[in-house]
């Protein structure tokens, strides 16, 4: 049944593999920016985009295939989630030497300001005598979470494909949510967003920019890369190759090199765990151990300066 | 016989005249009292008008700490509305005699408390233009979806229970003021009229108000101990530590008894004051209701006992960082202060009977009930300081709080509302039960009687001075058992 299952997936994933690829890049939402507008020209508009390397690069308004914005996608089928997929993050602690390059793309691509983080690079000791580390906490997309389990108008929910996405027209920010998720994950918009110079039409869960004033947001894994089998703004955005991201279904997970691992493999030869796995939470995100390091370790006594708590 | 009847009569005509005076009078200082409120209220307005524009980030609340004065302000008026439910269903189940002059101002502070307790979380929305999402994409499974319902209920429930008992007492109203020269006449006639539905005192009606009070006295508690019970799943139901605790939801009812009974020790002093009720609410009263608090100020206190000393005695690594901040920490001020000063001090000043004396009594009251407010913020806001994970690189006022200006103007003119909303109530309305204290002054009347019979027994007794004349003791027993049930 469940082999049935993921012969099923592999088959759909080379498909639209096969179809979105052409369309990759035309995810005209990404990389608009007021101040990084180009002038007008003469035959027609040129359109900001980010490659998969995360530049900058325009293209003439002409170029793009008409699938931009997935204008075909309706609300319903967001809540669902991308059919056939069960993404997945596996986020190597002994690569990451906490630069935070993801958070930088990450907020690149959705145009947060500075201290909104959806992925946030901890520093993190959990007893005196043991390896502190970076620990970089992305949404866990948890199969259990709790945060979905609380919301009184499934403005967040759990979507097949393993992403716990938000509907920002539907949130009323009651910020239970917040309260429930034990990760500190979400964020909430106290002030009116600045906001970007891009439409999107896309249903509002699968939307670059998801800051609306009174209301929750978090980390979407990229669902609108995701799309277009692109990998998430994090992946691609991390110097250290340390963030993998993939599809369960396929057992494959790609970092930014395009080092594409056997997802199990990779799960058990370097021993991956789960954060915090006695919650019950079930998170989407594993980690592999910080052994072997090969840049230094975190200086602990600046992080304990900003922070108030650890869990050791 | 006849000159104690005449008596009762008289007695009855100055409880009906105490009871409804006040509404015919609106002194200077009611003025400026309503005054100062409207005040408080239009400033806490603009506060929140000012929030609904530029978003929650006027107030103190960040990431972090993203529930605070708001949230805690709704579990305390929540609690406080426990009051009228507790010393009105349960005296009246348990037929306590000394019920019957505080019944109606606990069961407005139930009203009222609940009323703004049930507001607050509105103010606390992001989006409160989308409140009807709650009822167009509905989900049952969220606690907070609980607590909407119960709240509800409850409200409906205390309404009634607060409105049935009013309507002998509306229907006095509507006869009496043609009578007496008031102002809004006019709207006053209109109102009792409507409000009293025809009330005529037939042996049909007295039936049927008896009978829905009995109905209402019995399903009301059950309603409102499942409010502070899912009122404590909001924090229960998480896993954070500090609530993730099985003893929230008893824990959380015990607290709300405990300062809803403290509130209504303090509503009935200042009717009593402002009234002039002293005839009716008695020395004996603020004993009573002395014991009542004691005993429920006990049971918080084996509550926190048991919320505390288990987990600190595990010393689990999250709960354990969150009840050293408590012990010894940046709360621990608080959290000791609140401890000692509103628990256990308390409970030994109440537990002598000097303690029980109604302005001692007061100040013991005011103590509890702002140590339960600041008891619910002690519990809101340091789990939400120390989450799971540590916290890092945010702004630095992320990492405390404290309410601001908005915060603390819009929770002081939810307050003012309440005290308005009360003042008026007692403006238009009697503040005592008048059918059930004259009522009870039947009771006392035949009580009174049945002591006159012993004391003449005793005298005759002492005439004859025989022992064997005990015996006329026991014939008079079916009697004094007979006098005592009429009125009932
Ligand atoms: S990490 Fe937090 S926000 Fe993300 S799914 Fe889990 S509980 Fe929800
Ligand atoms: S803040 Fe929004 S997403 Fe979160 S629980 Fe409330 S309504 Fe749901």
């Amino acid at each position: 049944m469940l082999e049935q299952e993921e012969e099923n997936c592999r088959r759909s994933f080379l498909k639209t593999g096969l179809i979105t690829g052409a369309v990759a890049i035309a995810a005209g939402v990404i990389g608009c920016n007021s101040d990084t507008k180009p002038p007008g020209s003469l035959t027609g508009k040129k359109v900001p985009l980010l490659d998969s390397a995360g530049n900058l690069i325009y293209v003439d308004e002409a170029q793009i295939p008409v699938h931009t914005n997935f204008k075909g996608i309706t609300d319903e089928e967001s809540r669902k989630g991308i059919p056939g997929k069960k993404f997945v993050m596996v986020i190597d602690l002994a690569k990451c030497d906490g630069c935070g390059k993801c958070t930088e793309a990450c907020n690149k691509m959705h145009f947060l300001p500075k201290e909104k983080e959806w992925i946030q690079v901890l520093e993190m000791q959990d007893a005196p005598k043991e390896a502190p580390y970076f620990f970089p906490k992305p949404c866990f997309h948890c199969d259990d979470p709790p945060c979905t389990k609380v919301c009184p108008v499934d403005a967040t929910f759990k979507r097949e494909d393993g992403i716990v996405a938000i509907d920002i027209d539907r949130c009323i920010g009651c910020r239970f949510c917040m309260a429930a998720c034990p990760y500190s994950v979400r964020v909430f918009n106290w002030t009116e967003p600045v906001k970007p110079d891009i439409i999107e039409e896309t249903p509002s869960m699968e939307r670059a920019f998801q800051s609306k004033k009174g209301c929750v947001e978090k980390c979407d894994f990229c669902s609108h890369m995701a799309r277009v089998d692109e990998l998430p703004a994090c992946v691609t955005g991390c110097p250290m190759n340390a963030i993998y991201y993939g599809d369960e279904n396929e057992n494959a997970v790609t970092n930014q090199a395009g080092e594409t691992e056997n997802l199990s493999q990779m799960l058990e030869d370097r021993a991956a765990y789960r954060f915090m796995e006695e919650l019950g939470t079930k998170p989407r995100v594993y980690y592999l151990p910080p052994n072997n390091r090969l840049y230094p370790k975190p200086d602990m006594n600046n992080a304990e300066e900003n922070k108030t708590n650890s869990n050791g | 016989m006849a000159e104690e009847k005449y008596n009762l009569k008289k007695e009855i005509e100055t409880v009906r005249e105490t009871c409804l005076r006040p509404s015919n009078h609106w002194g200077r200082s009611t003025r400026i009292w309503i005054g100062c409120l409207l005040i408080v209220i239009s400033w806490g307005l603009y506060c929140y008008i000012h929030q609904l524009r530029y978003g929650l980030g006027v107030t103190a609340l960040r990431n972090y700490v993203s529930w605070g004065l708001y949230i805690s302000i709704f579990v305390f008026f929540i609690g406080i509305s426990h009051s009228g439910t507790l010393v009105s269903a349960i005296l009246r189940i348990t037929k306590q005699e000394w019920r019957r002059p505080i019944t109606r101002s606990a069961e407005l502070l139930t009203f009222v408390s609940l009323l703004f307790g049930g507001i607050m979380p509105i103010i606390d929305l992001g989006r409160p233009d989308r409140i009807a999402n709650l009822v167009i994409f509905g989900r049952i499974q969220s606690p907070l979806m609980w607590d909407i319902i119960s709240i509800f209920t409850y409200l409906a429930g205390s309404t009634l229970f607060l409105y049935l008992p009013m309507i002998p007492d509306m229907a006095l109203c509507r006869d009496r003021l043609t009578v007496c020269d008031s102002r809004f006449k006019k709207f006053r006639k209109w109102l009792y009229t409507k409000m009293s539905l025809g009330w005529k005192g037939t042996k049909e009606q007295w039936r049927l108000l008896d009978k829905s009070m009995s109905i209402m006295t019995i399903i009301i508690i059950p309603i409102a101990v499942s409010v502070h019970t899912v009122v404590s799943y909001i924090f229960a139901m998480t896993l954070r530590p500090g609530w993730n605790s099985t003893v929230f939801g008893p824990y959380f009812v015990a607290g709300a008894l405990y300062s809803g009974s403290a509130g209504v020790v303090l509503g009935m002093a200042v009717f009593r004051k402002f009234y002039h009720l002293e005839k009716y609410i008695t020395p004996r009263h603020f004993d009573l209701m002395g014991r009542l608090v004691l005993t429920l100020t006990i049971i918080y206190a084996y509550m926190n006992l048991n919320e505390y000393a288990i987990p600190a005695y595990m010393m689990a690594a999250g709960e354990g960082h969150l009840l050293k901040e408590l012990f010894y920490g940046d709360f621990s001020k608080v959290f000791w202060t609140l401890q000692v000063g509103t628990v256990l001090l308390p409970i030994i000043i109440m537990a002598f009977p000097k303690g029980r004396s109604p302005l001692i009594l007061f100040i013991t009251c005011i103590f509890i009930v702002a140590g339960a407010c600041v008891k619910r913020y002690i519990i809101v806001v340091p789990t939400l300081l120390h989450p799971l994970l540590p916290i890092q690189h945010v702004p630095e006022s992320w990492s405390s709080y404290f309410p601001n200006y908005v915060e603390l103007s819009v929770t002081a003119a939810c307050l003012a509302g309440i005290f308005l909303v009360i003042t008026l109530f007692a403006k238009l309305f009697p503040m005592m039960s008048v059918w059930e204290v004259e009522e009870g002054l039947v009771i006392q009347q035949d009580k009174q009687a049945v002591m006159d019979l012993r004391n003449v027994r005793e005298l005759e007794e002492e005439k004859t001075g025989g022992r064997e004349v005990s015996s006329g003791t026991v014939s008079i027993k079916p009697a004094v058992v007979q006098i005592n049930k009429t009125p009932g």
